[in-house]
């Protein structure tokens, strides 16, 4: 089944098993990722993971190097398999199998922003904003500015890059950068965006603007936010699941997780004694 | 009280730094100065000859002073943009072919092949195009001198352009799958533009190579006395030009070959800071 055109039907309601996670469960769920298995050859990334990802809230992915956060991450909007990389299990986003469906569709209505900021090298900061809507096929010019001054609004970028749209995207600063690569990722609206570390390569003050933008941002999308950074997983999310070694060890609303965590392992991992 | 070492020891690994440096300087110079040298060379002995004559007229008969080159610069100039013609589009799409899909036996070989055909001497191709074009239209021809230098231009275009594609980074392109545009345009619109500066080099490469040959064009071309623009007579070339002229017994002939030299290199010149002005980047040099 297409995506795109099964929007217009209702979703199909469904029984999902949730043992490892009561507590989401209350709130709808935007993706949710079954018995998935992911590889690198034979190298097994992901073991068995099933998690589910609550509308428009901040579930935060923690876990120490190697984990498959990131693996798990790029799962949900089929960037795993550009890597070269296999899975099996299904994802589902709003009931139906990312899998199934034509990998372009599904990535845009799942975006994504990377660790280090990219902007397009030969493009200025508008063309940046622009390009998956040009790309996509969006001509008119009204259209475009319009989304274009609304995203680099949301991504808190305007005010500091009004005067200078025709620009190039690199003339930017680290933070900046990064923040037009969010504005980027919501030009296109998505309903989804996944985040693989946005804030690591960044100084204090840009990641707080970050962190900010994060909150602001999940009134209206979903956000899937890996990080090496627990005090900020504290800080910016409404749940945390924990991934040690490829499996999920642990999910909750990230209070609990960081109060009262029910595994061992994640709590050596949240007081630091490993990882 | 500062950390040092010994002063005798200082002064030999300064010197030592001084002199590293002073040799890759020198060695610089080394490269630059054989242009220089053939640029100077070609002017003073073809100086005599250089006038608008040369540039308007056609070739006068042996004997007849005066007269120009504008037959072989036209020709020169036909074949070459022939020959980009047929090889700019089949070297950057084969390009394109082997970095996004050449990992495999068929990549492999495409590959190596390419390799094997810009090492073969150019004279070589110039008997594969008589026997391939030639020969069939049982005449030379223009035509058949573009063929050749396509030949000559494809593997270079070929490698170039896929070496550029495969340095920009991976990221740059996840960042356009992610927005869910399609593979082919991330390619065309996000990689190709990236990768330009690069490629370009390789096609000025390619045409200055194509511009300067001669042994191709001998077979192919043939060269001709007379004007023409006809893709499918045979036309005069500056290099062929060069060939005939520089070993004739007439002194103002190989003053006018020192003249088609200088014109020949000037051209490439010309041509080089052309297309770099054309494929600048937008943004200057000075970030990536």
């Amino acid at each position: 089944m297409e995506l795109a055109t099964i929007e217009e039907l209702e979703a199909p309601t469904m029984e999902i098993p949730q043992a490892t996670q009561p507590e989401i469960k209350t709130i709808p769920e935007k993706m949710i990722a079954q018995n998935l298995n992911c590889f690198f050859g034979k190298t097994q990334a992901i073991k068995n993971v099933t998690l589910s990802i609550p509308t428009q809230k901040v579930l935060a992915i923690i876990g120490p190097s190697g984990c498959g956060k990131s693996t798990f991450l790029r799962s949900l909007n089929r960037m795993h398999e550009v890597a070269g990389g296999t899975m099996t299990g299904t994802v589902l986003l709003d009931g139906l199998n990312i899998y199934d469906s034509d990998p372009v569709v599904v990535r845009r209505r799942v975006g994504m922003v990377f660790q280090k900021a990219n902007p397009f090298p030969m493009m200025s900061i508008f063309d940046n904003v622009a390009a998956g809507l040009r790309l996509n096929g969006l001509g008119d010019k009204n259209k475009v500015n319009e989304i274009v001054e609304r995203s680099l609004k949301q991504a808190a970028l305007w005010d500091e890059v009004k005067d200078s749209l025709n620009k190039s995207g690199m003339s930017l600063s680290g933070g900046q950068q990064q923040r037009l690569c969010i504005a980027r990722t919501l030009a296109v609206d998505p309903e989804v965006v996944l985040m693989d570390e946005p804030a690591s390569a960044l100084d204090p003050i840009s990641t707080a603007k970050i962190e900010e933008l994060i909150y602001d941002l999940k009134k209206n999308y979903t956000i899937t936010i890996v990080t090496h950074n627990m005090q900020q997983a504290a800080r910016v999310s409404d749940y945390t699941a924990f991934f040690y070694v490829g499996e999920l060890i642990e999910v909750d609303d990230t209070k609990t997780m960081f109060t009262a965590p029910r595994k061992k392992r994640t709590e050596d991992y949240i007081t630091g004694r490993f990882g | 009280m500062t950390i040092s070492l010994p002063l005798h020891m200082q002064r030999w690994r300064k010197f030592k730094n001084v002199f590293m440096i002073g040799l890759c300087f020198l060695s610089a110079i080394v490269v630059i100065a054989p242009l220089f040298i053939i640029f100077g060379y070609t002017l003073s002995q073809g100086i005599g000859a250089l006038n608008l004559d040369f540039f308007i007229h056609m070739p006068k008969p042996v004997g007849e002073p005066g007269g120009g080159m504008a037959n072989a610069i036209v020709g020169t100039l036909i074949m070459v943009g022939l020959g980009a013609v047929f090889g700019l589009p089949i070297g950057i799409m084969a390009g394109i072919y082997l970095a996004e899909f050449g990992k495999n036996a068929f990549g492999f070989t495409v590959r190596f092949l390419s390799d094997v055909l810009s090492g073969i001497p150019s004279i070589v191709v110039g008997v594969v195009a008589y026997i391939l074009v030639v020969m069939p239209m049982s005449h030379f021809s223009a035509f058949a001198g573009g063929v050749a230098l396509a030949i000559l231009m494809i593997p270079t275009i070929t490698r170039t352009t896929e070496e550029m594609i495969r340095l920009v980074p991976h990221t740059l392109r996840e960042s356009s799958l992610a927005l869910g545009i399609p593979s082919w345009k991330t390619t065309l619109r996000i990689i190709l533009p990236t990768a330009t500066k690069g490629i370009t080099t390789g096609i000025l490469l390619a045409l200055a190579r194509a511009a300067g040959e001669t042994a191709p064009l001998l077979f192919t071309a043939l060269g001709n006395r007379f004007w023409s623009t006809s893709l499918n007579e045979p036309i005069a070339s500056l290099t062929v030009f060069i060939y005939d002229y520089a070993k004739a017994p007439f002194d103002d002939w190989n003053r006018q070959a020192w003249a088609a030299a200088f014109v020949l290199i000037a051209m490439v010149f010309v041509v080089n800071l052309a297309f770099r002005f054309v494929t600048r980047s937008r943004y200057g040099t000075s970030h990536n």
